[in-house]
């Protein structure tokens, strides 16, 4: 299958009077996958998938949509979520989506996105007495109604509780089905390792790494990890010659020698009852890349 | 004791949510220059305005020159009493009919002559002082339509609830919107800035309409008022005078968002048109300057072509002048609205 690119990014600066949010950053979003742009608080991520939005001027560079500047094509093909949105209070569910519906030329009809967000139970209610997870599917209801080739979701699912998240994590496996390009930013690391097909982890407005999340674990991690609970972690433990991490009453090691760190560990008086071996996953990718300090 | 002591703590919660609101207020720099900015530009424009020796309370017209001194006829060293030159007699004749001026008194001739309306009370206690100070004054009988006070004020409470509605209705919705991020979200659709102010101004056009009709039927009703004109015509002039006013609004609300900015530059706005669009009183013999300045606001040409058509019977070419600038002014301000629309907050 033949995979274009759909969306160029070159040489994108964002200066503001007292710092820099994105430095340099060039990439391409291919046709019909999901792209993740991941980043700690502070890391330009927004400010990128803003400029990506047409929302935001940059200082310089650019972003090409189909090879064309932003215009009126790629507002008719686009379909975003914002971080934040408010939508007006006192219209119902239903006449938000036709409001958003009446904007565009070509698009789903109501009826389908209803159906698509599983709005049903909703439509007579008003945007202000929606629920979190009921209001980002609505949300995510007035990004399709455009029927996009292009979907942006920025942190889609901050503050939504685990069944909410999961429910919408639904949705957009759903949309994905459909061979919809998808720009995903976003805190969790488990809904970037399972929605999107290719990452772009960046930090202090520049790109500190990109790929697929498999290809990248591959890259980055030899080793296994080992999880030990902290009042295992013994005296003599913390003298030994090994990688480790200590928080929230958690003890982490990562290794390449298995059987070495752990006869170590059982010289040194650890209790292995309580051991877990795990292969890394996509948060340990991001905590090694952008570092285990606190951000603002 | 325990009442004390809630008290106590109570006063300590106030004091804190006091002190962060202050602190709030104090870092928002355009909030804190317009709320202080304002009350300087109005004492400004009060002193620009009324400043100088007390203002008069009565407009008399005099025709035929002013005797030297003027304590040889002594109505006119009356105190309070502003006399307003008038060339033509005919034209101060309609300035009375229409309630510009109380009186108008013509010297070129002994026993002067005048002319007020009897059931005008600027014009009764014009005439009272004036037999006072010269009882063989002869009252001339007042020639053409006459309108009574309440039918040149009306007018003005009705342009100046289409001028609330107007202006203070789109202009917060629309930083609202900014605020909370709605417009945001609308920056990311086709829709342009010109297609989302224009709704705007039909939306609120609507209103302002209805509230309008209301108003001219209801309260028309009780005081018994005369349109000597088309019906036709006033609804045109509510229609480009509301036009107008919106659009204004809409400039104001074009880049902030917030609301106390806005708050501030709309009072900014209605402060001058309240007292120079003749809501309360014409600016007949008013400085020059003032009623030019006057004639820059919408809400002037509402009122000065309601007028024309409620008390002289003007047609379309008699107010032609007013509806082309509301047309125009309405234009302008929704294609200046519209450049310097800003979607986002900053």
């Amino acid at each position: 299958m033949i995979i274009d690119s759909l969306l160029r990014v070159d040489n994108l600066v964002k200066r503001y009077a007292d710092n820099t949010a994105v430095d340099g950053i060039s990439f391409e979003v291919r046709e019909g996958t999901c792209f993740g742009l991941l980043g700690p608080n502070g890391a330009g991520k927004t400010t990128t998938i803003e400029i990506m939005e047409g929302i935001l001027a940059p200082t310089s560079g650019a972003v090409r949509y189909r090879g064309a500047p932003l215009g009126e094509r790629f507002r008719a093909e686009a379909g975003i979520l914002f971080q934040k949105t408010a939508l007006q209070d006192f219209l119902t569910v239903r006449q938000t989506l036709q409001l958003f519906r009446g904007l565009y030329d070509h698009g789903l009809s109501v009826e389908e996105v209803i159906r698509l967000c599983a709005l049903e139970k909703l439509l007579g209610r008003d945007n202000k007495k929606l629920s979190g997870g009921q209001l980002q599917r609505l949300l995510l209801g007035v990004a399709l109604v455009n029927d996009p080739a292009i979907l942006f979701l920025d942190e889609p699912t901050t503050g939504l509780d685990p069944q909410a998240r999961r429910r919408f994590w639904e949705l957009v496996q759903s949309i994905k089905a459909q061979r919809k390009t998808i720009i995903l930013t976003t805190h969790y690391m488990e809904e970037a390792q399972l929605l999107c097909d290719e990452i772009l982890i960046v930090d202090h407005g520049r790109i500190i790494a990109q790929g697929a999340p498999q290809a990248l674990l591959r890259q980055h991690f030899k080793a296994v990890l080992l999880e030990l609970p902290g009042e295992d972690w013994t005296a003599a433990a913390r003298e030994l010659d090994v990688s480790y991490f200590e928080a929230a009453g958690r003890v982490e090691l990562t290794t390449n020698d298995l059987e070495g760190t752990l006869r170590l560990l059982m010289q040194a008086g650890v209790s292995l009852a309580h051991l877990s071996i795990r292969p890394p996953n996509l948060e340990d990718l991001f905590l090694e890349l952008t570092g285990k300090d606190l951000r603002s | 004791m325990r009442l004390l002591n809630d008290l106590r703590r109570s006063c300590k919660r106030l004091l804190a949510v006091w002190h962060a609101r202050n602190l709030e207020f104090l870092r928002d720099r355009t909030s804190l220059i317009f709320t202080l900015g304002m009350p300087v530009a109005i004492v400004v424009a009060m002193a620009l305005i009324f400043g100088g020796p007390p203002r008069p309370l009565i407009k008399v017209g005099v025709l035929g020159p002013l005797p030297t001194p003027l304590s040889a006829y002594p109505f006119l060293i009356e105190r309070y009493i502003q006399f307003v030159p008038e060339a033509q007699q005919a034209t101060g004749i309609h300035h009375v009919s229409r309630n510009d001026l109380a009186l108008l008194l013509d010297l070129r001739q002994r026993p002067v002559r005048y002319w007020a309306i009897e059931d005008s009370p600027t014009g009764y206690m014009a005439e009272k002082l004036l037999l006072q100070a010269d009882a063989t004054a002869q009252r001339q009988p007042m020639s053409g339509s006459v309108s009574r006070y309440i039918d040149w004020l009306f007018p003005g409470v009705l342009g100046m609830n289409m001028m609330f509605t107007c202006l203070m209705g789109a202009g917060y919705v629309v930083v609202r919107y900014r605020k909370n991020g709605f417009l945001k979200r609308l920056s990311a659709t086709p829709v342009s800035a010109f297609e989302f102010l224009s709704a705007q101004v039909l939306s609120r056009l609507v209103l302002a309409l209805l509230v309008t009709t209301i108003l001219y039927t209801g309260i028309g009703a009780v005081i018994h008022f005369h349109n000597a004109g088309s019906t036709v015509l006033l609804l045109l002039i509510a229609l480009l005078g509301s036009l107008s006013l919106i659009a204004f609004g809409l400039i104001v609300a074009a880049r902030f968002a917030s609301e106390e900015v806005v708050g501030g530059l709309l009072n900014l706005l209605t402060w001058p048109m309240m007292l120079l669009s003749g809501i309360w009183f014409s600016l007949e013999g008013s400085p020059r300057w003032l009623q030019w300045l006057a004639q820059l606001f919408p809400l002037t040409h509402i009122l000065q072509a309601t007028r024309a058509v409620t008390l002289d019977g003007a047609g379309i070419a008699g107010i032609g002048v007013d509806l082309g600038y509301l047309a125009g002014t309405t234009l302008v301000f929704l294609g200046i609205g519209a450049f310097s629309f800003q979607w986002r907050a900053e």
